[in-house]
C-alpha cells in the first residue's frame, strides 16, 4: 500500500499516471480555494501566535527586572523617606540601580489625568523610586520589611500583581495562535478528505478499469494523492503570499504603537510562513492516502 | 508458468450472493492452450463463473487456484500481479474515456511499469491487428460497437497473457463482426494461450469448430452439465 517510501516517486511525478484519473474542475477548484483561504488565515494564526509571543517575553522579561516604590508621607518628611528608602535600596542584593523620579518626570506621568500644568507641591502626590534589578533579583519580601522598619511611608511594587496577568493573557494568546493553526490543519484536512472521497468516488468506473488490466492499489492511490497533494501545495502558495502581502501593508511597529501595530512578522520569524504550503502538502498527502486506502479497499 | 500445468483450476467451487446459490460444486480445469466455450441461458451463473476465474469475486465453498495459487492466499496486490496474466473481455466493455484508443489499449503496459513498450512497433501491429489503426486517436465513445470490442480484446492481450476470458464478447455485435472477432480470438488460442468464452451463441460455437477442438461447459442449475463434451 502506499507509503511515505512512495514520497520520491509521488514528487518525481508520473506523466502517465496522472492522465488515468480524468480531470475532475470541481474538486480541483474547490481544493484550490480552500488550501488557499486556509493558508491565509493560518499566515494570521501564525503571526499572532508569534507577535503574542514576543509581548510574553517583552512583559515577562523587561518588567519582572523592574520595581517601583511609593513614598506617601507629608511633604515636609517625603525627601528624608526618599532618602532613606534609596540608602536601603542601595545596600539591598539583587538591586542594580535605583532612583527617584523628578518632579518633570513625575509631572509627565500624571499629566493624562491631570493636564501639563499640575503643580505637585500642592498635592499629596507620593514620590516614586525606579528599581531597575540584576539578573538574579531581589528578594521583595526581605526589602519589604526592612522598609516597613525604617521608611513607614514606603511601599512597595514590585509589578507582579499585574504583571502576571498580562503575561498569562499573552501567552494564552500564543497558544490561541497555535491552537488556530492546528485547527485549520485540521480543517483542510477534512476538506482534502471529503474532496478525495468525492473524486474517488466519482471515478467508481476507472477504478474498475484499472483493476481489471492488473493496476495495484498504491497506483491507482499514487495518482489521487498526487493530484490532491499538489492542489493543496498551490493553494496554500497562493493564500500565504497573499497572507503575507496583507500582513505587510499592516501598520508597522513602534515604540509607541499598541499590540495591534505588532501584529506581524520580525526578523526570521518572516521565514515561518514558508512552512504553511509544505505542511498544507503533507496534510493532504496523509488526508488522501487514507480516504484512498479506505475507498480502495471498499470497492474491492 | 509450469508446463503441463492448469492456468485455472476450480475444485467443488459455490458462489452464493443475498442469500442465494447462484453456483454449486463447479469443478473446472483449464489447461495451457486449450480453448472453451461456456453456454448456458442467461442468468445461469456464466460472468459470475468467469470473474471467479479471473480473482474478481472470491468463492463461498470450494478453491479456485489461479496459476498454482489459492485465490483465497492472495492480498489485492497479488491479484493485481494474477490480472497482467489474465485477459478479460466483457460485454459492456469499459474504457477510459478521457483517454484515446491506443492510450486505452497500452493501459495494462502503463499500470505495470512498462510504459516505455507503449512506444514500440508491438502497439502498432497490435492495432493492425484488430484493424484500428485509423481508430488510434479516437475517444472510446467514437467507437462503433465491434471497434470497442476489437480494442478491449487488443486491450486484453497486450501483455502477452496466458489466459485470455470473453464474456459474450459478441453479444453486441453484427455476424461478420463477430466472425472477425472469432478469428482474432482462435490465432490468440494458436499462439498458445488458453482461451475460455462465455456465449449463449450457438453458431459462435459451431463456427469455431472448423478451427479448433473446444471443449463445450453448460452452466444449468448453478451447476456445470455436459463438461468435457467436444464440439
Amino acid at each position: 500500500m502506499f507509503n511515505t517510501a512512495n514520497l520520491s516517486a509521488l514528487v518525481a511525478g508520473d506523466r502517465q499516471a496522472d492522465r488515468v484519473v480524468p480531470p475532475t474542475g470541481f474538486t480541483a477548484q474547490l481544493t484550490l480555494f480552500a488550501a488557499a483561504a486556509m493558508a491565509f488565515l493560518a499566515v494570521f494564526a501564525l503571526a499572532l501566535s508569534l507577535a503574542a509571543g514576543r509581548l510574553a517575553d517583552r512583559w515577562g522579561d523587561a518588567l519582572a527586572r523592574s520595581a517601583t516604590i511609593r513614598i506617601v508621607a507629608p511633604l515636609d518628611q517625603r525627601g528624608a523617606q526618599t532618602d532613606a528608602a534609596l540608602s536601603i535600596l542601595q545596600t539591598t542584593k539583587g538591586v542594580q540601580s535605583a532612583r527617584a523620579l523628578s518632579d518633570a518626570e513625575q509631572q509627565a506621568l500624571l499629566a493624562p489625568w491631570f493636564g501639563p500644568d499640575l503643580a505637585l507641591d500642592t498635592l499629596p502626590v507620593p514620590r516614586l523610586i525606579e528599581v531597575i534589578e540584576t539578573a538574579e533579583g531581589m528578594d521583595p519580601a526581605g526589602l519589604r520589611l526592612r522598609l516597613a522598619a525604617e521608611v513607614p511611608g514606603a511601599v512597595l511594587d514590585d509589578h507582579s500583581r499585574w504583571r502576571e496577568p498580562l503575561v498569562q493573557a499573552a501567552s494564552r494568546l500564543r497558544l490561541l495562535g497555535w491552537m488556530s493553526i492546528v485547527l485549520i490543519a485540521a480543517a483542510v484536512a477534512a476538506m482534502i478528505t471529503l474532496a478525495a472521497n468525492a473524486a474517488l468516488a466519482a471515478n467508481a468506473q476507472v477504478i474498475a478499469v484499472l483493476r481489471l488490466v492488473g493496476a495495484r492499489d498504491d497506483y491507482i492511490a499514487r495518482a489521487f494523492i498526487r493530484r490532491f497533494t499538489l492542489r493543496a501545495f498551490w493553494g496554500a502558495v497562493t493564500g500565504t503570499v497573499l497572507g503575507l502581502l496583507a500582513v505587510l501593508l499592516l501598520p508597522s511597529a513602534s515604540d509607541a504603537g499598541g499590540f495591534l501595530t505588532g501584529l506581524g512578522f520580525q526578523g526570521i520569524h518572516w521565514l515561518w510562513p514558508i512552512l504553511i504550503p509544505f505542511l498544507a502538502g503533507a496534510v493532504a498527502f496523509a488526508a488522501t492516502g487514507a480516504a484512498a486506502r479506505r475507498t480502495l479497499k471498499e470497492l474491492a | 508458468m509450469i508446463r503441463g500445468a492448469n492456468v485455472i483450476e476450480l475444485e467443488n467451487v459455490a458462489y452464493s450472493y443475498g442469500g442465494g446459490e447462484l453456483l454449486s460444486d463447479i469443478s473446472l480445469k483449464l489447461a495451457p492452450g486449450s480453448f472453451h466455450f461456456l453456454t448456458g441461458p442467461s442468468g445461469a451463473g456464466k460472468t459470475t463463473l468467469m470473474k471467479l476465474c479471473y480473482g474478481a469475486l472470491l468463492p463461498t465453498a470450494g478453491h479456485i487456484r489461479l496459476f498454482g495459487a489459492d485465490v483465497r492466499g492472495l492480498d489485492r496486490d497479488d491479484i493485481a500481479v494474477v490480472r497482467r496474466r489474465v485477459g478479460v473481455v466483457h460485454q459492456d466493455v469499459q474504457f477510459l474515456d478521457h483517454l484515446s484508443v491506443t492510450d486505452n489499449i497500452s493501459l495494462p503496459l502503463m499500470v505495470s511499469g512498462r510504459q516505455a513498450e507503449t512506444q514500440s512497433g508491438d502497439l502498432g501491429e497490435l492495432m493492425s491487428w484488430v484493424g484500428l489503426t485509423n481508430r488510434a486517436d479516437a475517444l472510446p465513445p467514437e467507437l462503433s460497437g465491434g471497434e470497442r470490442q476489437r480494442a478491449a480484446l487488443a486491450r486484453a492481450v497486450i501483455m502477452s497473457p496466458d489466459v485470455v476470458l470473453a464474456d459474450e464478447p459478441t453479444g453486441n455485435i453484427d455476424w461478420e463482426m463477430s466472425q472477425r472477432l472469432l478469428r482474432l480470438l482462435i490465432e490468440l488460442n494458436k499462439m498458445g494461450k488458453t482461451v475460455l468464452i462465455a456465449t449463449h451463441d450457438l453458431s459462435l460455437i459451431r463456427a469455431t469448430k472448423a478451427h479448433v477442438q473446444a471443449r463445450v461447459l453448460r452452466i444449468a442449475n448453478r451447476r456445470i452439465q455436459l463438461a468435457g463434451a467436444d464440439l
